[in-house]
């Protein structure tokens, strides 16, 4: 059997699915960015114990993570669009359900970050008299975060690797692109290998720079 | 409550099975790919643990989706046959959390005290019952936990085989949607309860199975804890 | 029974055997000591195939241990040949290393069913013999994590006796022991030594028992043995300053 594979096919569909790379890349930074905010403010509602609010937090973050990020999606999505007549493209729409799902999983990240700082640290400062947010901001998080830097990494690639299933809902990310070029020329082989390919080199790329970063703050 | 409740949970139910053992089989080949690529990375041999390493990461390393596109659209043109949705469905799960589960059985592997291993040969037991007699046995039990967050990372991901037809719930809401526009909110919570259960009873096995494994190492099991909470994040995020 | 010719045992640039050179009889009972660090454990861990010699050779019962004999030269030895060579040779460890995943009797019956080719019902036997020799008949259904220190390394010493070892090595096996349950221990050893013909070498802090038991003692320094010579004369008239010092050291502590 010979396979039948060209290499005008893969020119072809290059340049097609470097633009829905580009398009990867904003989801994947925009939702990252929504996940590393989100995910501190999980993480210190759920550490400061207020009454209610704790518990629902714990609970959505349980929920939100034991469920499909894809069913998700098609939920944010539809029924913010059919039943609240807000228009929400699809592409914020993926950007805003991966940030949250994920800030489900990096406020876990922030949490395990911030239980690492000594006790002591927080006697110090109670002992200093500082009020207790400025406690947060000068004290626990300048010691937290850097060591958090790593994972947050480790999950910024995982939503990078999960932005393909957002053709679910016609973003014309990478995926799209190659489905899109593979419709119309049927060289699916070409155009689906040359995809795997990107987001082979590309997450590499990222989780050596991750492996640099862990080696220089070291891990949780 | 809508009228079309019961509507919406009996046409979910017919997507269940294909969910359940969608699930159920990308697990099987999960435990299998990630024994073989664990013990694999730890092999004596170059070339068995330069396979397993590869395995290990081209699937951690591109998207699952993307693999699953690959096996079922592109791969028929190399072999000339397409595989049945829920079978290609099954290889995409287990292939890819199989490369997850190879660093944990190797992590679990290399947990194991180095004492127990010079225990091991200090009674000159092989090479081969050292691993299957003395250091598996302990290293199981240490693989539970983690086992238990990929097989509910497992489980959602099942989803994704709605791209290819599989007809599991996922699929069902979506032939729904069109239909059921003002029930909307209604069909995908009635989904993600499912979704919710079937990860509840994942993690009830996977703790008793851990009770059992802790008492079999005469540990004292750890407390019980809510069924919920699973502790530290699963691993899909690591890459390459 | 046991020879090292020359043996060197380098990690890096840290020399932790230098050129060593002793022969054991076999029956007899060689008792190491020397300060920390002076190369005592590697020595036993050499014997046991857990470490490899960097220059020189060990033999046991005249055959070469870690290399096998090709025409006239001597090879790094295969799997094989290093299996061939434990079946010689027990060992019983400072902290235990009894297989959690396994209830008393299997500890003590998987071995020799695996690499004796026993069967299970035999094995049992014997193992049910040797609890009852070091006093702990009843403990056989037991789990490791039930037992106290001081049984569960009664129950490794039984361990290593499934095996029917020509040569047993004991490293350090009280060290790690609350200060009760030392002498149940020693007196087991003592015990094995009087009725079995078996070779020991062993590493130790409890001098007297060394003075009690050993036909042997070998002072180790730097990874040098600095004497070798009969208990009596090492414990009370010792011809190295460092051993007298060492022996000092030790024997003041409270």
């Amino acid at each position: 059997m010979t396979v039948d594979w060209s290499w005008h096919a893969v020119a072809e569909a290059f340049p097609l699915l470097l633009r829905g790379l580009v398009v990867t890349l904003e989801i994947t930074v925009l939702a990252a960015l929504l996940s590393y905010v989100l995910g501190l403010v999980f993480a210190v509602i759920r550490m400061s114990r207020i009454p209610v609010l704790s518990q629902l937090t714990f609970l959505f973050i349980e929920a939100v993570r034991s469920t499909p990020l894809l069913v998700q999606v098609f939920m944010f999505y539809y029924v913010l669009q059919s039943q609240t007549g807000i228009l929400l493209s699809a592409f914020l729409s993926g950007v805003i359900v991966i940030g949250v799902h994920y800030a489900c999983y990096t406020s876990e990240v922030y949490r395990a970050g911030i239980e690492a700082v000594p006790k002591g640290q927080w006697e110090a400062a109670t002992a200093l008299n500082l009020p207790r947010g400025r406690v947060w901001t000068s004290v626990i998080l300048p010691q937290a975060v850097p060591r958090v830097l790593p994972a947050l990494g480790n999950y910024t690639i995982a939503m990078f690797k999960e932005t393909p299933l957002l053709l679910g809902i016609g973003v014309l990310e990478m995926l799209n692109r190659a489905k899109e070029y593979g419709a119309e020329t049927f060289r699916v082989l070409e155009a689906y290998t040359l995809a795997g390919v990107f987001f082979l080199v590309i997450s590499y790329i990222a989780s050596v720079m991750v492996r640099r970063l862990e080696s220089r703050v070291g891990t949780l | 409550m809508s009228a079309n409740f019961g509507l919406i949970v009996s046409r979910i139910l017919e997507g269940l099975p294909t969910t359940v053992w969608a699930t159920l089989g990308g697990i099987a080949l999960t435990i299998v790919l990630s024994f073989a690529a664990g013990l694999g990375m730890l092999s004596r041999l170059a070339v068995v643990r330069w396979v397993s390493r590869f395995y290990v990461e081209i699937f951690r390393g591109t998207s699952e989706v993307v693999q699953l596109f690959w096996i079922f659209f592109a791969l028929p043109l190399l072999v000339g046959f397409q595989l049945v949705p829920l079978f290609a469905g099954i290889v995409v799960l287990g292939l890819n959390h199989g490369a997850y589960g190879g660093e944990i059985v190797r992590g679990a592997v290399q947990s194991v005290p180095r004492a127990q291993h010079e225990g091991a040969i200090a009674l000159n037991l092989s090479a081969a019952n050292r691993m299957v007699r003395v250091i598996l046995p302990q290293a199981v039990v240490e693989m539970i936990p983690p086992f238990n967050n990929l097989f509910i990372q497992l489980l959602k991901s099942s989803a994704l085989l709605v791209f290819i037809s599989a007809g599991e719930m996922t699929e069902i809401s979506e032939q729904l949607r069109p239909t059921l526009g003002p029930d909307l909110v209604l069909v995908y919570t009635v989904v993600l309860v499912f979704y919710l259960l079937l990860a509840i009873v994942i993690t009830v096995v996977m703790r008793q199975l851990e009770r059992v494994g802790a008492r079999r190492l005469g540990r004292v099991p750890r407390e019980r804890r809510r069924v919920l909470s699973r502790g530290h994040a699963p691993d899909s995020a690591g890459g390459l | 029974m046991v020879r090292f010719d020359t043996v060197a045992k380098r990690f890096g640039d840290t020399v932790v055997l230098d050129n060593l050179t002793f022969d054991v009889a076999p029956g007899e009972f060689v008792t190491l000591i020397g300060p920390s660090g002076s190369g005592k454990t590697t020595i036993l861990r050499l014997l046991m195939t857990l470490e490899r010699v960097t220059d020189g050779a060990v033999y046991v019962a005249g055959q070469p241990l870690s290399h096998m004999r090709k025409g006239d030269n001597l090879v790094p030895a295969s799997e094989k040949h290093l299996r061939a060579a434990r079946k010689r040779i027990g060992m019983v460890f400072q902290q235990f290393n009894l297989f959690p995943n396994m209830n008393v009797l299997r500890n003590l019956t998987e071995a020799p069913v695996r690499t004796l080719g026993k069967s299970r019902a035999e094995a049992e036997e014997r193992a049910r013999e040797l609890l009852d020799m070091v006093g702990l008949a009843e403990k056989a259904e037991a789990h490791p994590t039930q037992l106290s220190g001081g049984q569960q390394q009664r129950v490794a010493i039984a361990r290593a006796l499934a095996m029917d070892p020509k040569v047993l090595l004991l490293d350090e096996v009280t060290s790690a022991l609350d200060p009760e349950l030392v002498s149940g221990v020693l007196r087991l050893l003592e015990e094995l030594v009087r009725t079995t013909d078996i070779t020991f070498l062993c590493v130790t802090h409890e001098m007297q028992f060394a003075r009690d038991v050993s036909d042997r003692v070998m002072v180790l320094d730097g990874g040098r043995i600095i004497e070798d010579g009969e208990p009596e004369k090492i414990f009370t008239e010792p011809d190295n300053e460092r051993t007298r010092e060492f022996l000092h050291a030790v024997l003041d502590r409270p």
